[in-house]
């Protein structure tokens, strides 16, 4: 019936592992709302979508999922502090703009956070910059002119930004092909997946 | 809340309706303290309520809105109900699978009792003694009317501005009663200048010499002038400004004249709308209906927490906002979608992107036709068990 039938999504099992049942889940900019009706239907979850698309919302909707139609960047101030069990961020940290301010406010929203991205730094990408080409695959799959993505980053780049600003990484998960990856993660890695905690705050 | 143009989904039509007319001759407590002894409730339906009665959809009206939502009376009418676009045979809102009610409010003047109606106790018009009315009451009279039609449970109540805050009531007041609850362009209740623009009307109203206290029936006159006026005033805020600027512009019907006629084609419309109000609505139902609009505040009761008062919501909810309504805008219609998750319940909102301003929500926009219809696809109306 739905999408993800026809193709089976390693990250999504991935994310419901991570979960317990029936835990209460947002999904932000959760695109046709695939993953929440996975979620749904193996776990449980109450979920909530957030999604600005049309042609996504109406899809997301469609199958039954409670979906709230705003912006990321601006309006996630709507939800109250701590009031999610898990805050989820499923391939679309790249195409955010205030990266910093948003992860803050999944922190602020989740008891937990899940992020995932395709790793900038895998070699198929780095191959094809090297080659002189703007990366383009499965996990990117925009030419440079229409893509949503402006802030790719690599798995190093990740951690540093989580060391920085004093995210707990509870886990991380790297993926290619759908198989677990962990020598070179960075390099050898196409899809990057972390489980954020806060810190407890510096003395 | 602007003029629908003839329908051009005559295919789809539920045909030629006829007004029904329920009377309850029991005594009705209005939130003001006042009692309505007996009335009447003037309504409409498309489809068929089916054996379980659980196929049941309430549509409320907004200030000007009456039980006529859909089909004709005569085939040569120039103009279908007023939601027509919304209610037919495979139409979003589908008369094949949904049993459809529209209702004339209480106070209307489109036939359920209301001001210019015979008060029994003095055989006169009520006039300036029709009580004042509220959402509440409104909400309540219409569970009469469900239990008149034996429906004990709505599958959803639908309702655009006002309409919404009626929706919104039903599953605040009676959450056993109501399954969704599609509240649309709409506010958990009226800012400062959405009351303003009531005040002027209702003040338009009030100090045209023809309205002598409400009892202008009495003397065989309407207060037309002041009716037009409030319901000019009413088209500007309906209309986005980028909507009046593509539909008139500065565009002259002529040439300037260097006078005060209607110069301008917008002077033209606000114009011809105002009298064509005038002509067939009631100024008493018009005081009320505004009225109701700015007593309208759930929240009140809980010191403003509308998420407290939201605490007894049952219902799922979709709501709907349009980018270009200020008088209703996407803003207010988020506060209520902030109550409902912060209660955990079921809501989907979608704020459509669109031109014509608060009027948006009668126009029959494809994406959002397509939400409402795909909402109420999903909506089991399957026989209960």
């Amino acid at each position: 019936m739905s999408a993800h039938n026809a193709e089976f999504r390693h990250d999504f099992a991935i994310i419901a592992g991570w979960l317990p049942f029936g835990s209460k889940v947002l999904d932000l900019g959760c695109g046709d709302g695939a993953l929440l009706q996975y979620l749904q239907d193996s776990l449980e979850v109450r979920g909530y979508g957030v999604e600005k698309d049309d042609a996504n919302w109406l899809a997301c909707m469609t199958k039954g999922i409670n979906v709230i139609q705003m912006d990321l960047e601006s309006d996630l101030s709507d939800f109250e502090d701590q009031s999610f069990d898990t805050v989820i961020l499923s391939q679309t940290l790249q195409a955010v703009n205030n990266t910093e301010g948003i992860v803050r406010e999944m922190l602020r929203i989740g008891r937990e956070v899940i992020v995932t991205f395709p790793n900038f730094g895998y070699w198929r990408h780095r191959l094809q910059s090297l080659q002189g080409q703007m990366p383009v695959s499965k996990n990117l799959p925009y030419q440079w002119y229409d893509t949503p993505n402006v802030h790719l980053c690599t798995i190093y780049d990740f951690d540093q930004f989580c060391i920085s600003c004093n995210i707990k990484v509870k886990q991380r998960l790297v993926l290619t092909a759908n198989q677990p990856v962990t020598f070179m993660p960075n390099l050898m890695g196409s899809l990057a997946m972390y489980r954020l905690e806060n810190n407890p705050p510096l003395k | 809340m602007s003029e629908l143009t003839p329908s051009s989904l005559a295919p789809q039509s539920v045909g030629i309706v006829r007004a029904q007319t329920a009377r309850f001759n029991q005594s009705l407590a209005l939130k003001s303290g006042a009692q309505l002894a007996q009335f009447d409730l003037v309504y409409e339906t498309y489809g068929e309520l089916n054996a379980a009665k659980s196929n049941a959809v309430l549509i409320c009206h907004a200030l000007s809105g009456t039980h006529h939502v859909a089909g004709k009376y005569h085939a040569d009418d120039k103009y279908p109900g007023w939601w027509d676009n919304l209610v037919g045979p495979n139409k979003p809102l589908d008369t094949n699978k949904f049993f459809v009610i529209g209702v004339n409010n209480l106070g209307g003047c489109h036939g359920s009792t209301g001001p210019a109606s015979i008060n029994p106790a003095t055989q006169q018009p009520w006039g300036s003694q029709f009580p004042v009315l509220t959402v509440e009451d409104w909400v309540t009279s219409q569970t009469l009317l469900a239990d008149h039609l034996g429906i004990q449970q709505l599958a959803a109540v639908v309702g655009g501005s006002l309409g919404g805050m009626q929706a919104l009531q039903w599953t605040l007041a009676y959450p056993e009663r109501v399954r969704h609850a599609l509240v649309i362009a709409s506010a958990p209740n009226l800012t400062a200048q959405n009351m303003a623009f009531n005040e002027v009307a209702r003040q338009a109203i009030i100090t045209d010499p023809e309205f002598y206290g409400g009892d202008y029936y009495a003397h065989g006159v309407v207060p037309r002038r002041g009716l037009r006026i409030a319901r000019m005033l009413g088209h500007i805020t309906y209309l986005s400004d980028d909507a009046m600027g593509a539909k008139f512009g500065r565009r002259l019907k002529d040439t300037i004249k260097y006078s005060f006629d209607a110069e301008f084609e917008m002077e033209s419309y606000l114009r011809y709308q105002g009298d064509k109000f005038a002509g067939e609505f009631d100024a008493n139902t018009y005081l009320r209906m505004t009225r109701a609009l700015d007593y309208y505040d759930p929240a009140l009761a809980f010191n403003g927490n509308l998420s407290q008062a939201l605490l007894k919501v049952t219902a799922q909810f979709l709501l709907v906002s349009f980018t270009s309504d200020w008088r209703f805008s996407p803003a207010r219609s988020r506060e209520i979608v902030k109550a409902l998750l912060d209660n955990e319940r079921s809501v989907s909102y979608a704020e459509v992107t669109a031109a014509h301003g608060h009027d948006a929500f009668l126009m029959p926009d494809a994406h959002y036709h397509a939400i409402l219809r795909n909402y109420l696809n999903n909506i089991s109306v399957g026989d209960r068990a």
